[in-house]
């Protein structure tokens, strides 16, 4: 079941398309990256989403209804470019946008208090935010997020700016808040994050989906059909035992063994190549090489650009 | 959402008034008034506080000891000595300057000089001359031998005060004081235009601040864009309105020590029974009592021009004027500032708004020497410039239709200037890293919501 749907969005600024007939469908309880490089329209969608702006065509739906104004209170929105205010003090700033969204002031001061303990910030409270880090800034921005305790999340490149402890942390949160059972959409470049966290993902390019889909199949989808094999024996002999069905892209040897990447053709598996080659070496390791995100994002972004071209 | 409206308006109130310079501003306010209305008077009595010693040589003999002396200027009037002997040895010499009045001065007037290695202040000068005049006077009088001069030139000595009375339509009339009444004016005058352009330049920097620092992404998907901006508006008037009533308070408490302080001997009752006499009874010219009425003459004047002004009419109108003007101007500040990405980015838009608001300073001159011209009429009905040159007409008053049909443009205008910087507003604060220019702005205005 999706709790976030987009169908056929469309946004046009004066000059320039920023969504083209946009697609998504963010499942319940999953966490799903939003990619694309800079100026896709990834920003102009999660704007829509929180109805900062409104879309010239195409329909939201949240929870299966279509999307409502006081559907803004079950989302939480952190954006890339930090929103505090610089001269007030950290306490009060996180009271007044918790109440802002809905809170009572009494039980907002009461997950305050929580989440203030949690992150070990208490001594923060009476600080103004222009005294923060910029990592401390966006603890507090995430505390700002999550407070009401939105179904939706909505973080724009939250990672940023983080150092790996911190980082760390977020992310666990961010993993604990969806096994509490919130959907999260986040926005980001960072690959790695990408494959550690998100079971779904969209890329946008050129205001377009160029994919979407499950991270797993997504990678299957286009992996490559290339194993590295690493052996003991005889290299010289490798060219000859494989025959035209597959091709040797690298061969590298050391004292321990060798080490070679072999591509396979439509016609062969990775079983018929085991096979050939057990008679002849002793295999220390076969593995498929899967590809990375950061690879698969920055092969469909070049390929859309040809395509452009 | 209505209670999100008093909570925004709730952090722009209270995150300002807990800041240092609201602090400071409010006390420093009146003491500042209170400095600019006293500190000439008071620099003046500071000045010349060095015992100034002027030789005299008087080739006339005319003035030998009769130009009067004061606490900080005496004078050394010496013979057998010459200019030329004086200057030589000046720098050692106790002497400031050098007086020489020539022996032909009856004749010729201007054979007097002052001589000195520094220029002489025109105190100095003024008080020489004034001098040198009343005795030469004097003595070209005595020339003609009358008899009982002193008492004669008593007798005639008179000074004429003006009464100006206004005639009513209800047949009544009603003293008015013109200079004070250009004084209450212009102060008040003034003090709209300083605070609608301080709190009106607030409201654009909050707006700036909001949308460089991308708070505004946080808190527009809770609050309608309109609605954050008039309740910044608000927020930042109420805290003008907070402010102008503490200088009120501070100043009427300031005013009355003061007054314990330094004229606590002229507030006994029965000196302002016969003030109030006096005045109604109209006979302003008394040669029976000279000297010692002159002082309280002075008071009786000031305190009844005080009163002629109906200050609880001043304290109302200038607070309607205040917030129209406000309103009006806060709004136009806050589109500006949605349109800019930075304080710098906003001259080319802020100068149409400041134009007709240093305009009014102008014309606020002459509406307080006339205010009863075609220009001061005409300023004081246009609302752009009504509050600052309304308020500098009060004290003269004004016609009651006048004010209802300048208060009523007013209104008008402000909510029309309010939603046509709601229209920008709510395009340019989501707009980044966009020059933005008056072909842009129209656009804004003309999007369908």
């Amino acid at each position: 079941m999706e709790l976030f749907a987009a169908t056929n969005v469309t946004k046009k600024y004066t000059d320039h398309l920023a969504l083209n007939k946009v697609n998504v469908e963010v499942p319940e309880k999953s966490i799903y990256g939003l990619l694309g490089p800079n100026g896709a329209g990834k920003t102009t969608l999660i704007r829509i989403i929180n109805q900062i702006t409104a879309p010239d065509s195409g329909e939201l739906f949240f929870n299966g209804q279509r999307l409502k104004s006081t559907d803004i209170q079950r989302i939480g929105y952190m954006p890339e470019e930090r929103g505090l205010y610089k001269k007030m003090k950290v306490g009060e700033q996180v009271l007044y946008f918790g109440r802002l969204k809905g809170l009572s002031k009494k039980e907002a001061m009461k997950r305050i208090k929580n989440w203030f303990e949690k992150f070990e910030i208490q001594a923060w409270w009476d600080k103004k935010v222009e005294e923060l880090s910029k990592g401390m800034q966006q603890k507090i921005q995430f505390i700002i997020t999550v407070l009401h305790e939105p179904e939706l999340l909505i973080f724009d490149e939250p990672f940023s700016g983080f150092d790996p402890i911190n980082a760390r942390l977020l992310k666990n949160e961010i993993i604990s808040l969806r096994e509490n059972g919130a959907t999260i959409i986040f926005s980001t470049h960072n690959m790695s994050s990408v494959e550690e966290l998100c079971d779904h993902i969209t890329l946008i390019d050129n205001s377009e989906v160029i994919i979407s889909g499950k991270v797993n199949s997504i990678k299957e989808q286009f992996k490559l059909d290339i194993y590295r094999i690493g052996f003991q024996g005889d290299a010289g002999k490798l060219q000859g035992i494989l025959n035209d069905n597959y091709d040797v892209l690298d061969l590298t040897s050391s004292s321990s063994g060798h080490s070679a990447r072999i591509k396979l053709h439509s016609q062969s598996t990775d079983n018929i190549l085991l096979n050939l080659l057990l008679p002849h070496y002793h295999i220390t390791s076969f593995t498929e090489e899967i590809p990375g995100m950061n690879d698969i994002f920055i092969d469909l972004v070049n390929n859309q650009k040809k395509a452009g071209n | 959402m209505k209670n999100n409206s008093s909570l925004i308006i709730g952090r722009e109130f209270f995150s300002r008034i807990r800041k240092k310079s609201f602090i400071i501003m409010t006390i420093l306010g009146p003491l500042l008034f209170a400095a600019v209305a006293i500190g000439p008077a008071w620099f003046a009595s500071m000045e010349d506080r060095e015992v100034r010693v002027i030789a005299v040589i008087d080739s006339s003999k005319l003035f030998i000891n009769q130009i009067p002396e004061t606490e900080y200027l005496k004078f050394e009037y010496l013979e057998g000595t010459t200019v030329r002997e004086l200057r030589e040895n000046f720098s050692d010499s106790p002497y400031y300057g050098v007086l020489y009045i020539a022996h032909i001065i009856t004749s010729t007037p201007s054979a007097v000089q002052l001589m000195s290695d520094r220029q002489p202040s025109l105190n100095i000068r003024m008080h020489i001359a004034n001098a040198l005049e009343k005795e030469l006077e004097r003595q070209k009088l005595a020339a003609y031998d009358i008899n009982n001069l002193d008492g004669i030139l008593a007798a005639v000595k008179t000074s004429v005060n003006i009464r100006t009375i206004i005639w009513q339509d209800d047949g009544g009339q009603k003293e008015s004081h013109s200079e004070l009444a250009m004084i209450v004016g212009y102060a008040g005058g003034f003090l709209i235009y300083f605070f609608i352009f301080l709190f009106g330049a607030q409201v654009m920097r909050g707006v700036i601040e909001e949308k460089s620092s991308r708070v505004i992404e946080i808190i527009v998907s809770s609050v309608k864009p309109f609605q954050l901006m008039l309740g910044k508006i608000v927020g930042i008037g109420l805290v003008g309105l907070t402010q102008f009533l503490l200088w009120v308070i501070l100043s009427f408490t300031l005013i009355t020590a003061a007054q314990h302080i330094f004229f606590s001997d002229l507030g006994t009752p029965s000196s302002q029974n016969i003030v109030a006499e006096d005045f109604f009874s109209s006979s302003t010219l008394h040669h029976s009592q000279p000297i010692e009425s002159e002082s309280s003459q002075n008071f009786r004047e000031i305190f009844t021009s005080i009163a002629s002004i109906n200050f609880g009419v001043m304290l109302l109108t200038f607070l309607f004027y205040f917030l129209g003007g406000y309103l009006l101007y806060a709004s136009l500040f806050a589109s500006i500032g949605s349109a800019a990405d930075s304080e710098t980015d906003t001259q080319q838009f802020m100068l149409p708004v400041t134009v007709p608001l240093i305009l009014s300073i102008i014309v606020m001159m002459n509406a307080i020497m006339n205010p009863d011209g075609g220009i001061a009429f005409w300023f004081s009905i246009i609302p752009f410039t009504s509050p600052v040159i309304m308020m500098a007409r009060i004290p003269f008053g004004v016609p009651f239709w006048e004010l209802a049909l300048s208060g009523g443009l007013l209104i008008v205008t402000f909510i029309f200037t309010t939603w046509l910087a709601g229209r920008i507003y709510r395009t340019g604060i989501l707009m980044y890293g966009k020059k933005v220019n008056y072909r842009e702005l129209w656009k804004w205005l003309t999007y369908k919501s």
